[in-house]
């Protein structure tokens, strides 16, 4: 059937079959930073933002969310200039291999949107769905308390 | 050391880091091209069988099929899919489409279709039946008298002995391990049994293949070994290598999985039967079961030592399941031996043993850490009793033994990978301030003085110290090349392949370093072999020392080309000039732009290139050094053992961009807690796997992990660039024997079955009488 939805601000309309997922279907449209790791919800490197929360996207039909507001990490960065959650990321060495950085990062956002102080128990407990197998989170959980400060800051 | 470098040492962000914070498309499963196939594998559902018929008649009549591969229709070279250098080292024991499957998981058939679902229900359409040959599912079985032969084919070549089974064998001896066991005081010996366990990168095996306009297979391919894949492909399809290119993207992760060309041959070969582009991405059940594994392994350690506490002799005898097929049996056992028994030297009596078996479960590989985490586990473990027997602490009987800088250990010579090894003098060994600062850091004599509880939670801390290397000697080779732009920047183009690790990044930062310049002014090519220049590939912690090297060296080459230049223009002695922050700087204060020299080189007077390839073979592997400490709390109640804190200090020589080593060193130790406390592929009794997928098969995720700290000692290893180690692979080692120890320390029980979950456990308490 038709679907329409707002992927990182703009509008876009589509075909999705019955038993299409939410993950195939962005990531037919191109949105390939949506990361297919295990396609049953286990590993959260497909999460994406769906009206504001964050969510495994091979968990959805792509039907179950027509008309919603899709939020993934290629939307963050504003003209040029990184979101201080990538920017935290980048700086903080918190990437290896980057493939679960959007998932990761997407479910950080939906965190700090929530808990803008989280401590670090906060950020483990937020990021338990998203699984990285290069950097033991260290540096993950450290660059989110990081982006967490200067978003506050920024809002001072 | 530190001091006199300007871009080494510091904290550069990834230079592909922008590019993956933002999510572009840069992984080889993002790539889409019109009219792409996509590929479905028919596996075994037998464990061991052969196939009596098949019939893809049905799969190749349903609308959207294009192609349909099983052994009627392709080539019949048998092959390894170990994806190592030549001569390679494993058995070629393995056809693309075999007559026989080995293994519940074995490739069957491959059916290409124009999309996912049709490739799906086309696979379910191929019709096979097979003839049982009884499965073989475990090391004792596979080596019992009369056990069905896996490995029955005429034309395999360099298996050890396939009649009984064994893939390979090596051993190893110094001295006369007898005597020595006679002559030592105490006696110790611990035997240890590893389970299956996978690598899990969070991106499967991808690949894109396709056909250039002048017939040429581009391959796209998540790999650690570009030019392996282009070797052992043109091999298989019996074209020349030129024929082929293989492009390396983003790697989502490989930990040693994709040194397996495992995915790539289907692919070109569907591309080359179809001429359309084509998709083969593993699911993740397959990414467990069809990918490759941890060579579990039966590892018996017997150590002697005098009164003193000077280890005197050691024996080390080794069974490893390889798995259906021979890949990495051969190499992985001798490093179970070779990357842990020099770390000991002081015994003159050593001997080593090892056997890989084949059984018909799935396929084991290389996986960070090679060998060396089984062997260190019985080792270390043994240490640890030892200690306990001379009534000393387990730290000050690894000072009294561990190996020295100056000091060489005669396994270096008489084990290598398979066959003999490379006489070596440790250059560089910083493990006494590693155990320094571990001891201090962790607290180790405070922790360990304390009460280990009454209650049920017994409390208790253990160490052990390793050692692994830096690639392979006289057997990895790096090139690297290094092109000045107009705008005095630099192109630097490296075989090495980045799966993630960030050695682009640092290879940048060797560079800049050279020829002195930040690293925005260089830009990293890695790993197309149509572009750059040979790299054996990300495997063996060669990278930072062996390709780092190459960099090192073609800067060099190029920063002479650019002096001897701006000698000339500034009627200058070169021997006075020096490249410094985007300049070459005279002594006398005068200085030239590289930008300058740049455009001249373009654009005259007297224009040329300003260039340089280098390459680089090791004499020697440096062995990065490493002290671990683990606290634990043990629930006798529940078997439950919680890691409380794990302390790594590791000597990586000079650290080239110190976090990400750390990050290094964090990942291997969190893969390697998730070793010893939860992973395991389990098996059905017919051989299927239980537990494919992320659920089921338990990595640690971010709460079940305790603080990981880690500290960077720092040596300088003279041979190594800037004076650098590698250490990709070494953190992933200590988890396993430390958490072990600290078990013992806590409850005076001795785990020796990993992985240590809670019913195991409570299991192993009751039987050894300390569960309450």
């Amino acid at each position: 059937m038709n679907v329409r939805y707002t992927i990182d601000g703009v509008g876009t309309a589509t075909e999705a079959g019955p038993g299409e997922s939410l993950m195939d279907v962005l990531r037919r449209l191109g949105h390939t930073s949506v990361k297919n790791g295990c396609d049953r919800g286990d590993c959260g490197s497909c999460a994406v933002l769906v009206d504001g929360r964050a969510i495994n996207a091979c968990l959805v039909f792509a039907v179950q969310v027509n008309g919603a507001a899709i939020g993934t990490i290629e939307g963050l960065a504003r003209g040029g200039e990184l979101h201080p959650l990538q920017a935290a990321a980048l700086d903080g060495s918190a990437i290896q291999c980057g493939f679960c950085t959007p998932g990761m990062l997407i479910t950080a956002l939906d965190l700090l949107s929530r808990n803008p102080e989280p401590d670090e128990a906060a950020v483990r407990t937020a990021l338990s769905g998203s699984f990285c197998r290069c950097t033991g989170y260290v540096k993950p959980v450290e660059a989110i308390l990081a982006a967490a400060a200067a978003m506050l800051e920024r809002r001072s | 050391m530190k001091d006199k470098f300007q871009v080494v040492g510091t904290n550069e962000p990834k230079v592909d880091g922008r590019t993956l914070v933002t999510g572009k498309p840069v992984f080889a499963g993002d790539v889409d091209l019109p009219g792409m196939l996509h590929v479905a594998l028919v596996t075994s559902p037998m464990a061991h069988a052969r196939i009596t018929r098949i019939d893809t008649s049905a799969a190749e009549a349903l609308d959207g099929v294009a192609c349909v591969l099983t052994h009627r229709n392709t080539p019949t070279t048998r092959y390894t899919t170990a994806g190592q250098g030549a001569p390679e080292p494993s058995p070629y024991d393995s056809r693309m489409f075999d007559t026989k499957v080995r293994f519940v998981g074995d490739r069957v058939a491959a059916v290409a279709a124009d999309t996912p679902t049709i490739a799906a229900q086309a696979a379910a359409l191929v019709e096979v039946e097979y003839e049982d040959l009884g499965p073989v599912l475990s090391m004792d079985a596979a080596l019992a008298p009369g056990a069905p032969v896996i490995h029955d084919e005429q034309d395999a070549l360099d298996i050890w002995d396939a009649p009984h089974n064994i893939a390979s064998v090596v051993s190893a001896i110094t001295g006369d391990v007898s005597a020595g066991f006679d002559e030592s005081a105490v006696v110790v010996e611990t035997t240890t049994e590893t389970q299956y366990a996978q690598h899990a990168p969070l991106e499967p095996h991808v690949v894109l293949a396709h056909l250039d306009g002048e017939g040429r297979i581009i391959l796209i391919s998540s790999t650690q070994v570009p030019f392996h894949v282009r070797r052992i492909v043109a091999r298989l399809l019996d074209l020349p290598i030129h024929r082929i290119r293989v492009i390396k993207p983003r790697l989502g992760g490989g930990f040693g999985a994709k040194q397996e060309v495992i995915v790539e041959d289907v692919a070109a070969l569907i591309a080359l039967r179809t001429g359309r582009p084509v998709r083969f991405e593993f699911t993740r059940a397959q990414e467990f079961i069809s990918s490759r594994t941890r060579h579990p392994m039966r590892v018996r350690v017997k150590l002697g030592a005098l009164s003193d506490g000077t280890i005197h002799a050691i024996e080390m005898d080794v069974i490893s399941n390889t798995g259906a097929y021979g890949s990495h049996g051969l190499t992985v056992m001798s490093n179970t031996g070779s990357k842990t028994l020099p770390l000991y030297n002081k015994a003159p009596h050593v001997r080593f043993d090892g056997r890989a078996v084949y059984t018909t479960m799935p396929v084991a590989g290389a996986y960070r850490g090679y060998g060396g985490t089984q062997g260190c586990y019985p080792l270390e473990t043994a240490m640890d009793e030892m200690a306990a027997r001379l009534g000393i602490d387990p730290v000050e009987l690894r000072v009294r033994n561990h190996i020295r800088a100056g000091e060489t250990s005669p396994i270096f010579e008489e084990l290598g990978e398979g066959r003999k090894g490379t006489p070596q003098i440790v250059t560089s060994c910083a493990l006494d301030a590693c155990i320094r600062v571990g001891v201090e850091r962790f607290e180790w004599c405070r922790k360990r003085a304390e009460p280990r509880g009454n209650g049920p939670i017994r409390h208790g801390v253990g160490m052990s110290v390793h050692m692994q290397g830096s690639g392979i000697p006289l057997v990895d080779m790096a090139g690297a090349s290094i092109a000045m732009n107009d705008d005095g920047s630099f192109n630097l183009l490296v075989g090495a392949t980045d799966l993630g690790t960030g050695s682009d990044t640092i290879l940048a930062q060797i560079a800049a370093e050279v020829l002195g310049v930040p690293v925005d002014r260089i830009v990293v090519t890695s790993s197309d072999t149509d572009l750059t220049p040979f790299d054996t590939g990300a495997y063996a912690s060669s990278t930072t020392y062996v390709s780092g090297t190459a960099v090192e060296r073609a800067a060099r080459d190029v920063a002479g080309q650019i002096i001897s230049v701006a000698a000339s223009m500034l009627a200058a002695d070169p021997e006075t000039l020096r490249l410094a922050d985007g300049r070459v700087v005279g002594d006398d204060g005068r200085s030239v732009d590289l930008a300058k020299i740049g455009f001249r080189s373009y654009y005259g007077p007297d224009p040329a290139q300003i260039a340089a390839t280098a390459s680089f073979v090791p004499e020697s592997s440096p062995p990065p050094f490493m002290a671990a400490f683990a606290e634990v709390a043990v629930d006798t109640e529940t078997g439950l053992i919680t890691v409380v804190d794990y302390v790594a200090a590791v000597d990586c020589g000079t650290a080239i961009n110190p976090r990400l080593a750390e990050g290094q060193m964090e990942g291997a130790i969190a893969n390697g807690i998730g070793y010893a406390l939860t992973e395991e592929m389990q098996f059905t009794s017919l051989g299927r796997v239980k537990n494919p997928d992320l659920a089921r098969y338990k990595i640690p995720g971010s709460m079940d992990l305790p603080p990981i700290r880690v500290y960077l000692v720092e040596s300088y290893e003279p041979t190594g660039p800037m004076g650098a180690k590698s250490i990709a692979e070494i953190g992933i080692n200590g988890p396993l024997p430390a958490i072990a120890n600290a078990v013992y320390h806590a409850v005076g029980v001795r785990l020796t079955h990993p992985p240590f979950t809670p019913e195991k456990v409570w299991r192993e308490l009751n039987r050894q009488g300390a569960a309450r």
